[in-house]
């Protein structure tokens, strides 16, 4: 899987390995900006109150 | 993956060696190809699967934690700030008077609030001498969740400085975590509650460990359904221990005193309330 990725990037070595980070900052900035808050809303277990186990 | 006879020439020629079988045939050595390679990538998957995990864990537990405790903390600074600037607007913009912690009589207490309104500030200086969060009306999630609120005032409840129990809650840790070192507090530790009417001082007594559907902590008199209430005490709720909701952590504070907000914050507030008007 990673494999195919690699050698779907274009350009040498570096270049890949700095395409590789632009990936890895988007995914983190979708994950961090939409796909956690919802997972958040979704299995919150933060429970602090009394009378609502 | 998904490299097959249709693939371009020179690919073909770089790979085409290990992978290329004739079709129709079925050689046991193909076979075991194929199923090492869905192995390794069910492999990474589960990798990935991990990593995303951890990822989510480390954003509730600390990035977001602190994005919400940064934005609910701004969020009580600006209620306060309008309190107070309100008061001086009101009398003149007269200097305020030295503040002067007891002989304003019996508190006032403000009538119950509507759902998700921000009625009060609080500040604990054991929980870090910037402490100071909201408190709205209701414990759902549209409180305790909110990045501009984060504290909860159970309905139903009393009020700042009424006779009775001003119950509240908050996490402990993850959106914020209003209650993050609650059992840090000590005998005797100021915790203030601040209103548009004034400053209301409670003094920290004791903890307790109860069952998460034990409602009688937010009685007037707490356990004692049937006592009628004398005192006036602040209760905090949070879950236990840290990161689970096996247990509940209550905190009880007695009544101390009151000033309105003419007569300045309490002493001890005075640095974080300059800091508030500096915005």
């Amino acid at each position: 899987m990673y494999a195919a990725l690699w050698r779907i990037l274009p350009g040498p070595v570096w270049i890949r390995l700095l395409l590789l980070l632009v990936l890895l900052a988007g995914l983190l900035l979708i994950l961090s900006t939409w796909v956690f808050p919802w997972v958040d809303s979704i299995v919150n277990n933060q429970e602090a109150t009394v009378g609502t186990p | 993956m998904s490299d097959r006879d249709d693939q371009p020439a020179a690919e073909e020629t770089r790979r085409g060696r290990r992978r290329h079988r004739p079709r129709g045939r079925i050689s046991v050595a193909g076979v075991l190809g194929e199923l090492l390679i869905s192995a390794g990538v069910l492999g990474e998957l589960l990798i990935s699967a991990g990593v995303l995990v951890l990822l989510f864990l480390g954003w509730q537990l600390w990035w977001n934690d602190a994005v919400m405790a940064g934005s609910q903390s701004s969020a009580a600074a600006e209620i306060s700030r309008n309190w107070i600037e309100q008061d001086r607007l009101a009398r003149g913009h007269t200097a305020l008077p030295t503040p002067e912690p007891t002989g304003f009589g019996d508190p006032v207490v403000a009538g119950a609030p509507r759902s998700t309104d921000a009625f009060a500030v609080l500040y604990v200086p054991r929980f870090g001498a910037d402490y100071h969060r909201s408190i709205a009306e209701g414990v759902g999630l549209d409180v305790l969740n909110s990045p501009q609120l984060g504290i909860g005032h159970y309905p139903g409840t009393q009020m700042p400085g009424e006779v009775g129990n001003f119950a509240v809650a908050a996490h402990r840790s993850a959106n914020g975590g209003g209650m993050h070192l609650i059992h840090e507090l000590q005998l005797g530790d100021p915790i203030y509650v601040q209103t548009s009417d004034g400053f209301y001082t409670y003094r920290f007594r004791d903890l307790e460990y109860v069952s998460p559907a034990t409602v009688e902590v937010l009685d007037p008199v707490p356990h004692r359904p049937d006592a009628t209430a004398v005192d006036r005490i602040v209760t905090l709720t949070s879950c236990n221990p840290f990161y689970s909701t096996a247990e509940r952590i209550i905190a009880y504070g007695v009544f101390e005193s009151w000033q309105p907000t003419s007569a300045g914050a309490p002493a001890a507030l005075a640095t974080i309330i300059a800091a508030q008007a500096q915005g």
